[in-house]
């Protein structure tokens, strides 16, 4: 196998017969380039989604309320649910498997914010300390919202960096006062959140719930629920999702199957499924490779058949000559893993280098950091020598089968 | 060297069996310049690819050089062809992306021979048929003379205690064949048995026995010009 003498016999084949070379290795090095690029770009895709799920915690609850749907004890459906601090309380208090908590009170309308002669139109989020755990906020200056403030009912704030800019023109943001809707708000920090919503997320300040409720005329009301579940799993995650809805429909009196009631949202159950269609995509991915890859090896198998034929009187010669069968095999066989694995190998670094120099030039929502790693792409290189010696060996034998004065005949 | 006793060889081409050699009895000693005559179907070229276990024949006997050739696996085949063979065809068959040199010393390769020892072979061979100076050329830059001569230089390099010719001068001009047949004489002075297939008298004339066939048997057998 590793006979230097056949080797050189096998390089001045190839080198005199350069199209025919060239042909057999495009289709194989085409085949291996385009499985790279698709398991690239399926890779991509997936680190695009995860990075958008990385913007919050990929174990949180979200609850808010709607309108009941159906009858219950007497009470027509049609009725509003108007979740309240108590019902934050209860649920925190009661529920078990909850890590972190926030409720969340929304002022309604346009808020307009101000710095001396600034102003623009945000949105405030009144919230406990735990939510920017929830929301994975991150704090460039300063510091978040904590228990003090909102147990203190300080009026405090942490503004977004786009807020900073619009309001600060470049101005030190910490301990200066903002007008929220005509109220003033000491800056205490600064954040940023990016991905999911992206704008949305940074288009607004954070105010302690409990301030913002009593300066707003909000009463004990709030908007949503938000609760982290820690390590659970989904099952645990959908349990502690039904016990919220449970508490919640003792605590306003509607009927637990009601599904207009209240509404949730499981990120964990979503991240979930996300994977689980991640898996099914990239099967899809590898199916379709593969084909390519198949079609590789019958484009191979193809030429090598013609190199066969056009070859045949060259092996009725050589068979003369004293050739033995083994001989003829192993000389198709070797050229066509040479060919396959050289072209192979160069399909595999062009994918390579197309996935590095245009994949991380497109950056959009869903798509980041295409990549294939390297046992896949060692996987890659096996199969295709398989495949290779594969696409060489029934020519190769169809070869050897020949009889040595049909072969001369051949005129 | 060769003794063949019996043979009887059929082709099947679909329904139709052509029985092509029915019972050949044959004997070549070494040294012997034989070529075999016969008009077309008279079955000269299935003689000569029997004889040089190119072909399986399907009753009957041959020895060559005292030993049974018969339903030898290729790999065995193959072994005997490079061992004790030479073959020379009307149509050359070098390999054309070979040059002359590579051409001639391609026997030695089955032979396990390293490639620069085979070369430097290759190049007294085509010396002794003065076409050194054509060592580096393609066969598409050579006269026909030169490719047989090439031919034959490949069939010798191997030492074969038989050359087997089959039509070696149907491609050639007379003179060119005179010259091509005068060098296989030389070869058989050397003690190579020679045996070669033509339907030319005068190319026939050449050789010291002339084997008639006719309809897959041995019309005349003819030693120096005397019945044998």
């Amino acid at each position: 196998m590793f006979d230097t003498d056949k080797w050189q016999e096998i390089f001045s084949t190839i080198k005199k017969n350069k199209l025919r070379t060239f042909l057999t290795g495009f289709s194989v090095a085409w085949g291996i380039f385009m499985l790279m690029v698709l398991l690239g770009s399926g890779n991509g895709l997936q680190h695009g989604v995860e990075k958008e799920f990385e913007s919050s915690a990929t174990n949180t609850i979200w609850v808010w309320s709607g309108q009941t749907s159906l009858p219950y004890k007497g009470m027509k459906p049609g009725r509003n649910i108007q979740l309240v601090n108590e019902d934050y309380d209860a649920v925190k208090n009661t529920v078990k498997g909850i890590d972190k908590s926030s409720s969340r009170y929304n002022i309604w309308g346009t808020n307009t914010l101000s710095y001396k002669k600034q102003f623009g139109s945000f949105n405030v989020r009144n919230i406990y300390p735990d939510y920017g755990e929830i929301e994975k906020i991150k704090i460039i200056k300063g510091r978040y919202i904590n228990q003090p403030d909102v147990d203190q009912f300080r009026k405090v704030t942490t503004i977004s960096t786009q807020v900073e800019e619009a309001l600060f023109k470049g101005e030190a943001p910490i301990g200066k006062y903002i007008n929220v809707n005509g109220v003033p708000f000491k800056v205490v920090g600064t954040f940023t959140d990016e991905g999911n919503n992206g704008d949305d997320n940074m288009r607004l300040i954070y105010l302690p719930i409990s301030t913002a409720q009593r300066v707003f005329s909000g009463d004990n009301r709030i908007n949503t629920i938000a609760l982290t579940v820690g390590n659970a799993s989904v099952e645990e995650s959908k349990k502690i999702e039904q016990d919220v809805k449970a508490k919640l429909a003792v605590l306003h009196k509607f009927d637990p199957a009601d599904p207009r009631a209240i509404f949730t949202w499981n990120s964990l159950e979503n991240y979930q499924k996300f994977m689980r269609l991640f898996s099914s995509i990239r099967l899809f991915i590898w199916i379709i490779g593969f084909g390519t890859i198949i079609a590789g090896i019958v484009g191979v198998s193809n030429i090598m058949m013609i190199v066969v034929k056009d070859r045949t009187k060259e092996i009725g010669i050589r068979k003369s000559m004293g050739a033995t069968p083994w001989s003829i095999v192993s000389l198709i066989l070797q050229e066509a893993v040479l060919i396959t694995s050289f072209a192979g190998y160069f399909g595999l670094v062009l994918g390579v280098v197309v996935l590095e120099t245009v994949g991380s030039k497109i950056e959009s929502k869903f798509f980041s950091q295409p990549s294939v790693d390297l046992t896949v792409a060692l996987y890659a290189l096996a199969l295709l020598v398989f495949s290779g010696a594969l696409a060489g060996f029934i020519p190769a034998r169809k070869a050897a089968a020949i009889k040595p004065i049909e072969a001369l005949r051949d005129e | 060297m060769i003794r063949l006793n019996g043979i009887n060889k059929s082709y099947i081409t679909g329904n139709n069996k052509l029985h092509v050699l029915k019972g050949i009895d044959l004997h070549i000693k070494a040294g012997e310049f034989v070529s075999i005559m016969g008009s077309s179907g008279s079955g000269k070229s299935t003689l000569l690819n029997l004889l040089g276990i190119l072909d399986e024949y399907d009753a009957g006997e041959y020895f060559l050089d005292n030993t049974l050739i018969r339903n030898q696996s290729e790999t065995k085949a193959a072994g005997l062809r490079n061992q004790y063979i030479g073959f020379v065809f009307q149509s050359f068959n070098l390999i054309s992306f070979k040059n002359a040199m590579e051409n001639v010393a391609l026997p030695l390769y089955y032979q396990n021979v390293n490639r620069k020892k085979r070369n430097r072979i290759a190049m007294d061979y085509l010396e002794r048929m003065g076409l050194a100076e054509w060592a580096e050329h393609m066969p598409n830059e050579l006269s026909g003379g030169q490719k047989q001569r090439i031919a034959i230089a490949r069939a010798l390099i191997s030492k074969p205690k038989v050359l087997l010719a089959d039509e070696p001068t149907g491609a050639l001009d007379t003179t060119t064949s005179y010259e091509v047949m005068q060098i296989l004489k030389e070869i058989n002075s050397e003690g190579i048995t020679i045996i070669i297939v033509t339907h030319e008298n005068d190319i026939s004339h050449m050789t010291n026995r002339i084997i008639h066939l006719k309809d897959g048997l041995i019309e005349h057998d003819l030693v120096n010009g005397k019945t044998g």
